[in-house]
This record gives C-alpha cells, sequence and structure tokens, in this order.
C-alpha cells in the first residue's frame, strides 16, 4: 500500500484520504469479528446449555397443554359457549366421546389431575365417569348427569373451558396464593392459608438474617487481617480459605455433627454444667440450624470482599483523626466505616443472592420451620410433579435475584468481581 | 496492629476483647471442619465423639469406615463417574472460557457488558432453578440421566470461573508484548503460544481447579439430572445423610477435606507465582 503525499502541502490527496479511511474502516472491523469470534463459542455454549433450559421453563410456567391436548374434542366444543347455562347436547357428547377415547389411550387421567389443581373433585368427576363409561349413551346430557351430579354442575364447565386454552396464568395465580373463583375473578386467598407468599418472605428475612450475621461476623476478622502484617494475615487467611474450598455437603453434615442432640455443642454445654443431660437444646433440623449452617458457608463471600477493600484504607487516616483530638469510636464511625461501605454492600449483595436461592443445606438441617422456596420448588418438581406451579415459583424467585444482581452491577460492576 | 503507646486502659481491654471476638470467628470458621476429622476414626456407628475417644483410647478409633468407603461398590461407582464427569467438563470450561476471556479483553467488542453478564448468569442464577430448567430442557433433547448431559451442565457452571480468572490476568497484560512478536516476524499462533499463554497460564490453571472444584462439590443439578448410573460423590452423599446417617460419610468428608487442602494450596501457589511474574507483590 503505498500514500503518494501532495507536493509542498503535506496533506493527503481527496481520495487518499478516502482510501485510507476505508482502510482504517475494514481494519477495525477486522478486529471486531476477531474479537466476537472467540467469544462467539462460549456463548453459543452458554445460551444452548444454560439460558435456553431456563427459557424453557419460562414458557412452561404459562403453558398448559394437558386439557387442551386429552379433551380435544371438549376444548373446541366448548370455545363458543357463553357460560351463561349448562352447556348443551352437542358439547355433552364430545364430552362422552373424550373420555371414552381418553380411556382407552389412558391419557384421561393426566387431563383429571391437571384439572383437579384447579378444583378439588375434579378428578373423581372424570375418572369416575370413566370407570362407568359402559353406561354412557345418547342422549348424552342425561346419562352423563345421571352417573355424576357434577355434570349439572355450571362451576365445573367453566373450569373445564378455563383451561382448554393453552396459555395460562394458573400456576402464577396459584404461586402468589390467589385463587380464581368460578366467575373467572382472581382474589387472595385467606392469609392463614398462604403457603407461598409466607414462603417467600421466610426466604427473604433469612437471608437478610444471614446476611446481616456474616457482616457482624466478617467485619471485625476482614479489619483484623487487614491491618495485620502481611505475612501474619496470609497465614490467618487459609482459615477462611480453606471453609471456601471445602465442599457445600461436608460443611452441612459437620453441623449435623456439631448441632445435633447427641452433637458437640450439647456435650460441651452438659460436660460444663450450663444445661443438664436431659434438657439438651434442639439446635438443628428448625431455623436455628439453617441460620447457623448458612452463615458459616457464606461468611468467606463476605470476608474476601471487605477484606480487599480495607486493604486499600489507608491506615494513616485514622491516625491522623485520633492525633486531631477523635475519640477511637469517633475515628472509626466517622472515618474508618464510611470508606468500608463499598466493601460492606458488595459482600451483602453477594451473600444475600446467593443464600435466597439455597436448597440443599436447608433440605438436611432445616427441618420445617427452616425450609427455604427452593425447597418448595424442589419438591414440586419432585414430589407432587406439579411442575408448571415448579416453573413459575422458580421465574418468581429468577425475577428477585435478577434484580438484586441489577442493583449489585450498579453498585459494584461486574468486572470487579474477583475469586480467592 | 499492635496497641499504641498513647492508648489508655479502657483501648487497651477493649484491643484484648476485640483479638478475642476475632479467635472466636476463626473458630466458628474452622471448627467444623476439624472436628469431621477424628469423628470419621470413630469405631462406633456414631455421629458424635465417644467416652473411649475423649481418653485416647486406641481401641474407640478405627478405618472401619474407610474400609467400607474404599469396598462398597456404590462408593467407588461414583468416585468413577465424579472423576470421569470433573474431568471433561474442566477441560471444556477451560478452553471455552479462556477464548471468551481473551476476546473480552480486546477493546473492539462490541456489548462488552452485555457479553460478561450472560457469561457469568451461571453463577447468578439460583442452582435450583437452573436445575428444574435443565431437566425439562435436557429431557427434551434425551441427554438427561446421560454423562454428557451432566458433563455439559458442569460445563456451563464452570466457565464464569474460567473467564474471571482469566480476565483477571489480562487485565495486567502488556499488549505491547504482542506487537513486539508480530514486529519480530511470529505468527499470530506463534505469539500466542509462546507469549501470550506462558502469562495466562496461572489465570487458566486456577480458573480450571475452580471449575473443577465446583463439578466435582455440585449435586442440585445432579439430583435433577443424573440418572442411577451416573451417581457422583455429592449425590452419593446427599442420599447418604438424608436416608441413613453413618460415619462412611465422615470418612468421605475427610478425604474431600484432603482434597481441598491440596487444592487451596495449588492456587495459593499460582497466585503468588502470578503476582510475581507480572512484577505486582
Amino acid at each position: 500500500m503505498s500514500i503518494s503525499v501532495e507536493a509542498n502541502k503535506g496533506e493527503l490527496a481527496p481520495e487518499e484520504q478516502k482510501r485510507l479511511k476505508a482502510d482504517l474502516h475494514r481494519s477495525l472491523r477486522r478486529n471486531k469479528i476477531r474479537a466476537s469470534m472467540l467469544v462467539a463459542p462460549l456463548v453459543i455454549f452458554i445460551i444452548v446449555t444454560f439460558v435456553a433450559p431456563i427459557g424453557n421453563m419460562l414458557y412452561r410456567s404459562v403453558d398448559d397443554p394437558l386439557v387442551n391436548e386429552f379433551m380435544p374434542q371438549t376444548t373446541a366444543a366448548l370455545e363458543n359457549w357463553d357460560e351463561q347455562q349448562l352447556p348443551d347436547e352437542a358439547i355433552y357428547a364430545a364430552l362422552a366421546q373424550d373420555i371414552i377415547e381418553g380411556r382407552k389411550a389412558k391419557t384421561i387421567g393426566k387431563a383429571a389431575k391437571r384439572l383437579n389443581y384447579e378444583k378439588s373433585g375434579m378428578r373423581s368427576l372424570i375418572m369416575g365417569t370413566s370407570r362407568k363409561h359402559k353406561k354412557l349413551q345418547a342422549p348424552y346430557k342425561e346419562s352423563l348427569v345421571d352417573i355424576k351430579k357434577g355434570w349439572g354442575d355450571i362451576d365445573n364447565w367453566k373450569v373445564i373451558k378455563r383451561l382448554g386454552a393453552s396459555i395460562t396464568a394458573s400456576y402464577y395465580i396459584n404461586a402468589f396464593d390467589m385463587e380464581t373463583s368460578p366467575e373467572g375473578e382472581v382474589s387472595f386467598v385467606d392469609p392463614k392459608e398462604q403457603i407461598y407468599l409466607k414462603l417467600f418472605w421466610r426466604t427473604i428475612w433469612m437471608s437478610m438474617l444471614i446476611t446481616g450475621m456474616t457482616v457482624l461476623l466478617g467485619y471485625p476478622v476482614s479489619y483484623l487481617l487487614a491491618s495485620l502484617p502481611l505475612k501474619t494475615a496470609n497465614v490467618l487467611m487459609i482459615l477462611v480459605l480453606l471453609p471456601f474450598w471445602t465442599s457445600l455437603l461436608v460443611r452441612t453434615s459437620s453441623w449435623i455433627a456439631m448441632l445435633q442432640a447427641q452433637g458437640i455443642l450439647n456435650d460441651l454445654l452438659v460436660w460444663f454444667g450450663i444445661i443438664a443431660d436431659e434438657a439438651r437444646i434442639q439446635m438443628i433440623y428448625n431455623a436455628i440450624g439453617t441460620v447457623v449452617a448458612m452463615t458459616h458457608i457464606l461468611l468467606p463471600f463476605m470476608i474476601l470482599p471487605l477484606y480487599s477493600v480495607m486493604k486499600t484504607v489507608p491506615p494513616s487516616y485514622l491516625r491522623a483523626a485520633r492525633s486531631l483530638g477523635a475519640t477511637p469510636w469517633t475515628a472509626f464511625w466517622q472515618v474508618y466505616l464510611p470508606q468500608t461501605v463499598p466493601g460492606i454492600s458488595a459482600g451483602a449483595i453477594l451473600v444475600f443472592i446467593l443464600s435466597i436461592g439455597y436448597y440443599i443445606t436447608p433440605a438436611l438441617v432445616g427441618g420445617q420451620s427452616g425450609q427455604f422456596i427452593g425447597n418448595l420448588i424442589a419438591y414440586h418438581m419432585q414430589g407432587s410433579l406439579n411442575w408448571g406451579l415448579a416453573a413459575a415459583l422458580g421465574v418468581m424467585l429468577l425475577v428477585l435475584v435478577l434484580g438484586i444482581y441489577g442493583v449489585y452491577n450498579r453498585v459494584v460492576g461486574t468486572n470487579s468481581v474477583k475469586l480467592g | 496492629m499492635a496497641v499504641p503507646s498513647y492508648a489508655g486502659p479502657l483501648e487497651r481491654t477493649w484491643y484484648y476483647t476485640f483479638r478475642f471476638l476475632c479467635a472466636a470467628i476463626f473458630i466458628f470458621l474452622i471448627a467444623p471442619i476439624l472436628v469431621i476429622v477424628p469423628l470419621s476414626f470413630n469405631a462406633e456407628p456414631y455421629f458424635s465423639f465417644t467416652q473411649g475417644m475423649l481418653t485416647l483410647d486406641p481401641d474407640a478409633y478405627s478405618l472401619r469406615w474407610y474400609e467400607e468407603f474404599l469396598t462398597s461398590d456404590r462408593w467407588l461407582e461414583s468416585i468413577k463417574n465424579s472423576v470421569i464427569i470433573a474431568f471433561f467438563s474442566t477441560i471444556l470450561s477451560a478452553a471455552l472460557g479462556t477464548l471468551a476471556a481473551l476476546g473480552l479483553n480486546r477493546s473492539e467488542l462490541p456489548f462488552k457488558g452485555m457479553i460478561m453478564g450472560l457469561l457469568i448468569s451461571p453463577m447468578i442464577v439460583p442452582l435450583i432453578i437452573a436445575a428444574a430448567g435443565m431437566f425439562f430442557f435436557y429431557s427434551k433433547l434425551g441427554i438427561a440421566q446421560s454423562y454428557i448431559g451432566l458433563i455439559l451442565a458442569h460445563t456451563a457452571l464452570g466457565t464464569p470461573f474460567v473467564v474471571i480468572t482469566v480476565t483477571a490476568t489480562l487485565s495486567g497484560f502488556d499488549h505491547t508484548l504482542i506487537k513486539a512478536g508480530a514486529s519480530l516476524g511470529a505468527t499470530p499462533t506463534y505469539t500466542f503460544f509462546r507469549v501470550t499463554m506462558p502469562l495466562i497460564m496461572t489465570g487458566v490453571i486456577s480458573g480450571a481447579l475452580f471449575a473443577m472444584m465446583t463439578s466435582f462439590d455440585e449435586v442440585i443439578v445432579a439430583i435433577f439430572i443424573a440418572g442411577v448410573e451416573q451417581r457422583t460423590i455429592p449425590l452419593q452423599m446427599w442420599s447418604g445423610i438424608r436416608e441413613q446417617i453413618s460415619p462412611t460419610i465422615l470418612a468421605v468428608a475427610t478425604i474431600l477435606i484432603t482434597f481441598s487442602v491440596i487444592m487451596l494450596s495449588t492456587v495459593e501457589i499460582l497466585r503468588r507465582r502470578s503476582d510475581r511474574i507480572r512484577g505486582i507483590t
């Protein structure tokens, strides 16, 4: 590439300027593409293996194909029904067909189960009819009401019609502890019967408690580490890093050994004569167990960011404050603490985000009172098999976590995430 | 931090109280881990110290739980599974993560913030949500209850660590070195392997170790997508703690603690080496 310079002027000819600009542009774009190519494999990998599954779950939380799929004729026939009075003979005939065919294909039970989540009694209504399918005959309206009185109840039909739509808000309605009346109105259930909102509040509250505990325990230790000579601090740092590197299950099981009724802490208390042998304290399989074990597990996540911030605070500031006549307390409160606030907030948000999604530790040491929302998601995934509800609860938790993470990003910035 | 000479008696008292408080917190941090070790040599099937253990009676100690661990088919199978899954997911995480970190380090990369957010999302999203989503999605793809499914899942969870550690190493990287390599006639590939790689190697290895620990310790995703054939060590421990709690778990825990000590020392040595090379210390 040759560049011809116009004689005496030291300026480039217009066409040369243009060409140079284009060259620069091309080379910048090439660099851009090269950088993107390096990042692309991982971006694609994460999208396929991680983001797509979560997106799929999002879809599942509103997707409701069961009734639609397994009672196709009824849902089709109900589309034009006005919900004012009982459906006509044609719709009853469609239902009879669906039940007979669904019985043969063994799929009617799935639709019945889904309907039962919405209104209890639907399952026995459908399955009872299905068992007596031989009695089904025209006119279907009469014979169905004859088999099960429920078919004469307009509310049951409204439930079928509502669930016949393939997109549903019913899982979210359920997850927010609300219910839908037969008229289609959504309202909160009696506060005494709340399950999920209560558990969300408890999860948030306990996570805040755990975060508070880690600040309380982490602050003095980080201060000590930051003010000791580097050699001593590095040795003591092992005591922080070893738990950090130890398996979560190991730490949880050691808390079982520590806290259980026949455990080490109770043994020590009895040995010192603080409590009687019969009056051993129940410290595990309840909220205390969850808080203690999780505080221990998450404490390093508080100490590490706090320590790295405290390292940057010059000790001369404190001495200056003292020399100007401040009491130790004033010097700490007015001079030192404000400079460590970024560390506290970084650590606190990190601990809070991690703790709010916990599942393993509450499941193992939490008993009844120490369960988190994650445990209920797992229960609906594996126990009750109500996957739509599990997905809806999962999406709610995800929104909560991402919201807090957004704040974290504002406060700290992603690039300052450090390990060890 | 020593008591300053001008400190009054009140301040001295506070100084020692503070030291005592810190010692108590350090004990809180380390005691649960240290307690496990002697308990794993318990001769009785209990989770607590027996009278004999406290009086240091040699008969109260035994290796029976270690023997049980090493002779049980289920445990041996779980070791094999954990090693296979951790091995492949670590290599995949390290390769993908290092490449991405090199790209993220270039100033020309568009949408940097968004990409970084996406890449570290496996660290932020609660595992229970990821596990539930993977359960549905991987079943649909037909890779649930298979080694491939678990390896892919663990790779996704491990890559953020590699991205973060390698990005951190690269932040002190002198880019003129690459230009120097090029000006001396080296091809980009040659420069990468002879100049860039040795300098970022410590970051790559410690990131890979983090990824390996993640896979080795991961239980929630395993609960949801591992089949009977893919039971890993944490999964075996999980069901052991839930069903019938036997000191075999403590023996496994002790072995895992030894493992963490080795890991921790390796990462620390690497970190110091990296600081030295980059002239930080």
